[in-house]
Formats: structure tokens, sequence, C-alpha cells
């Protein structure tokens, strides 16, 4: 129990902890799928393997946004900000990220105008006070972040301000879990759904999961109490037979959403048919474009775009690692040629991706542990 | 990308309804309260924010529950470091890249 003195509670985790021992029955493997990379960066950092049984296994799902989208759509934004000649602003999350002629960061010396933002309406601002120059928002996320881009666009829109455009990448989650679900080779019982996705969705967009599934859901907080809490209920249910959706995170989500969030999506975005998710593939109706009435901030409308497609090297395997069927390390190429600091694959990109939290946490931990007992 | 950062509503920008002032920790922005238009905050209230939009109400004890989770998670650094970014202000700074956050 590495971390057990530095939580809140430690008594209460012990007793989660004892709980979730009792009601594991040790005849069965679990195999529990985290959905958002908030939860598997939490699950890495606190350690929470450690105060769990060996038959409950996590597996790290795909909600981190930097690490799914496709290194082609990182291309396609840089050749617009570099041809158009526009100001490229994205998160910081974004600037490390590898495109196939460098990332945003190593843009930025070669003369593109690169500027980190951390807000949507940070973008907007920036194009009120450079009026002679087009600034384009390269947006990414998940329905957390998606609504704030929405606002922003209403604001442009309704301020008629015409040298902003968003370079849309906002995905949805309950896509990439249904593809998860439908592959062959899937085998899960549970899943601890996102925290803050939720928020804006609220939790009836689970309700198929159980109904049609029957696997249960269990919204959850990022304290490794809230985790270890998620498990006693999504175990209490696999126990009983039952499969429902639940709502442990109730102090910030409401079981219906947000519903002033989803109408800003609902003016400003429609679905996509289909979009290409990093290690997954194409997922239909996976992802948001700017609708019509917007076309004119629509980065993808006004400009051209090269459409770049990059497939990752077939030796990484990020797809297996996100469908739980490998885990991190089992990667031919974790460790090896693929780091955080230089990665291969999708899941090394971001610290929220499994294979990153992996490396931070347990690969480094082990290579000091081998290092120190060979000193000694 | 998942970080929400806890803050008090200080005030409401007088003319710009959609925008309140927000402190973290000391450190005091504007944020868009346009999400939560259902259930407007008033000073004194505790929000959760998220890329500089107010995403939920929540309780005092929550914000104070969610900061010392940041501080868990080696965040609070970054959360900060966000909140100052903030450009809304003409004290904040949208700046020119000279490093990346993570």
């Amino acid at each position: 129990m590495r971390y057990v003195d530095e939580f809140r509670d430690p008594e209460l985790i012990t007793k989660a902890s004892e709980e979730i021992y009792r009601l594991a029955d040790t005849g069965r493997h679990y195999r529990i799928m985290e959905v958002c990379g908030g939860h598997t960066h939490a699950i890495y950092r606190f350690g929470l393997k450690d105060v769990l049984p060996a038959n409950i296994e996590l597996i790290h799902g795909p909600g981190c946004p930097v690490c799914v989208l496709p290194m082609g759509r990182i291309d396609d934004g840089l050749a617009v900000a570099k041809s158009q000649n526009v100001i490229f602003a994205a998160f910081g999350d974004m600037m490390r990220v590898p495109g196939t002629h460098g990332s945003p960061l190593e843009h930025k010396a070669g003369g593109t105008d690169v500027r980190i933002v951390y807000s949507p309406a940070d973008a907007l601002q920036l194009a009120r006070k450079n009026p002679n120059k087009h600034v384009m928002f390269f947006a990414i996320g998940f329905e957390t972040t998606a609504p704030s881009t929405a606002l922003t666009l209403m604001r442009a829109k309704s301020e008629g301000i015409r040298n902003f455009s968003i370079f849309c990448n906002h995905v949805t989650i309950v896509p990439a879990i249904r593809a998860i679900l439908d592959s062959p080779d899937m085998r899960l019982d549970a899943f601890i759904g996102p925290g803050h996705v939720s928020t804006v969705i609220g939790c009836r967009p689970y309700e198929w999961i159980a109904r049609n599934e029957g696997k249960p859901v269990v919204t959850s907080g990022f304290e490794p109490l809230d985790l270890l809490q998620s498990i006693v209920m999504l175990l209490r249910q696999l126990r009983a037979g039952e499969a429902r959706v639940e709502n442990q995170y109730k102090r910030v989500v409401p079981w219906e959403g947000n519903r002033a969030a989803l109408k800003a999506m609902a003016e400003v975005f429609q679905l996509r048919p289909y979009f290409e998710w990093r290690g997954l593939g194409f997922i239909s109706q996976s992802a948001l474009k700017i609708r019509d009435e917007y076309a004119e901030w629509d980065a993808e409308q006004r400009f051209p775009i090269p459409g770049t497609r990059v497939t990752d090297p077939k030796a990484a395997q990020c797809g297996e690692v996100l469908k739980g069927v490998l885990k991190p390390a089992q990667c031919k190429l974790f460790g090896n040629e693929c780091t955080p600091e230089h990665p291969i694959g999708a899941l090394m990109v971001s610290s929220e991706g499994s294979c990153a939290a992996y490396y931070n946490y347990e690969h480094r931990k082990a290579a000091l542990v081998t290092r120190i007992s060979s000193v000694a | 990308m998942c970080l929400a950062i806890p803050g008090k509503i200080i005030e409401l920008v007088p003319d710009q309804p959609h925008l309140g002032t927000v402190e973290v920790t000391g450190v005091r922005r504007k944020v868009d309260l346009g999400l939560l238009v259902d259930d407007m905050p008033v000073p004194g209230d505790w929000v959760l924010i998220h890329v500089g939009f107010a995403m939920t109400k929540i309780s005092e004890q929550d914000a104070l529950e969610q900061m010392h989770l940041l501080q868990m998670l080696g965040e609070t650094e970054q959360a900060i470091e966000e909140v100052r970014g903030y450009g809304l202000d003409d004290s904040g700074g949208i700046r020119s890249v000279s490093s990346g956050t993570s």
C-alpha cells in the first residue's frame, strides 16, 4: 500500500479495499475498464493496483484525446497554418505531439506562428487582438471540452469575428466504447465510467451498455477512495448478477448532464459519418464536425486540407493494449523504441495514455529497483 | 486534458454577463460562465473550471477536496499555470510558445 499514508482517509481506503477482497470471487478473474485517461493517470499515480486483489485487472480505455488523434490530423493542421499563414493556436498538451514532420513546437522553431492557449476563448481573444491575422484553433477533446469550443464559436459568430476558425477534432466517448465491445477479442466485465465527460452528457448515454451488453457501469470521481468505491459498486452488481448504470460521482455529475452544454454542442456540431482513431481505426459517428451554419468558422471548409493519412507502425500494438488484450509492457516496442520522450504509438503520447502512465510509474520504478539491487 | 480546477466566484463582470472573475489559490482570472446559464453562479459560489469555462457548481468542501486531489496527482502547478494563462484579462497573457505543458 504504497501511497496509503498520503490518502486523506487511510482508514476508509483500507475498508474499501477489504470490501473489494470480500466481494471478489476468488475463482473468477475480473476485467474492468476505466474509460477515462484521467482515471488511468490517477490509478497509476496512487498505485491502486497494490490495494486490489490480483484477480481484479484494470484495463485502460480510449479516453485520452491526445492519444487517439491520428497523426495525419496534426499534419493537416500544421500544413494549413504554414500554407495559409495563419496563427496555429492549441492547448499545451498538443505542443510536443509528433507529426510526420515534427511537433507543433518544432514547426514553431521553423517559423510557423504557433501559440499555446489554455482555453478556446483565449484563441478567440487572440483573433480580437490581431485583426489582421487569422487565428485557427486546433480543437481536441471529448464531450468535456467540446461545449467550450461550441460556445466560443457561437460568440465569434454573434460578434462577427471573421479572422477566426476551428480545426475540429472533437470526439465522442460512447462510440469508442461500442467499438471496443464489438471487437471479437474483447473480454470485459464492467466499466468505470468517465467523470468529467459525464458532467456534460450525464449517465443515460451508458444505459445501453448495461441493458444490451449486460455489463455494469459506474461513473466515478478521481480520488483513490472514489475509484475504490466505484469498484465496490461494480463488484456488488456483478455478484448479484445485475447490470445497471450507477453514479458514484454524484457530487459533480448530474444524472441528466448539463443541458446548456448539450444545447451549445447541438447548435454548433453534427456527427461525422466516421472518424479515424489512432489505435482503433475508423469508427462510425464517433466525432463532431461543424454545422454548415458555422461554415465560415470551420477551418476544414475555409482552407484546402491535404487529408494526410499516416498509419502507425505495424509493430506498435496500441489497438491490442486499448482493448486490454495486451498490457503496455507486452508490446514489442514498449520502453525500447517507444518511450514518452520518443512516442511511436498513440498511448505513449500523453501522460494520460496508458503506456505513458505505465512507463512513468511502473517501468521507471522497476528500473530503479533493479539499479538499486545491482548496486547493493 | 481532464484537468478540472476548483475556483471561487468573486464577481460577475458587469458589462459582460457571461463572464465571471474566479479566484484559484490567490490567482484571479476571468472565466466563461456560459455553460451554467441554467443555474448561474453568484459571488461566493464554487465552480469546477475546465479550459477556461465553469463546468459545474460544487460545494466549498468538494472544492477543497478537488484541490487536494490535484496536489496528490502532482498537478497543482500545472493547474495554476493554466489559470494564470487564461487570457481574457489584460493582465493574463496568451503566450508565444516557450515551453509545452503536458
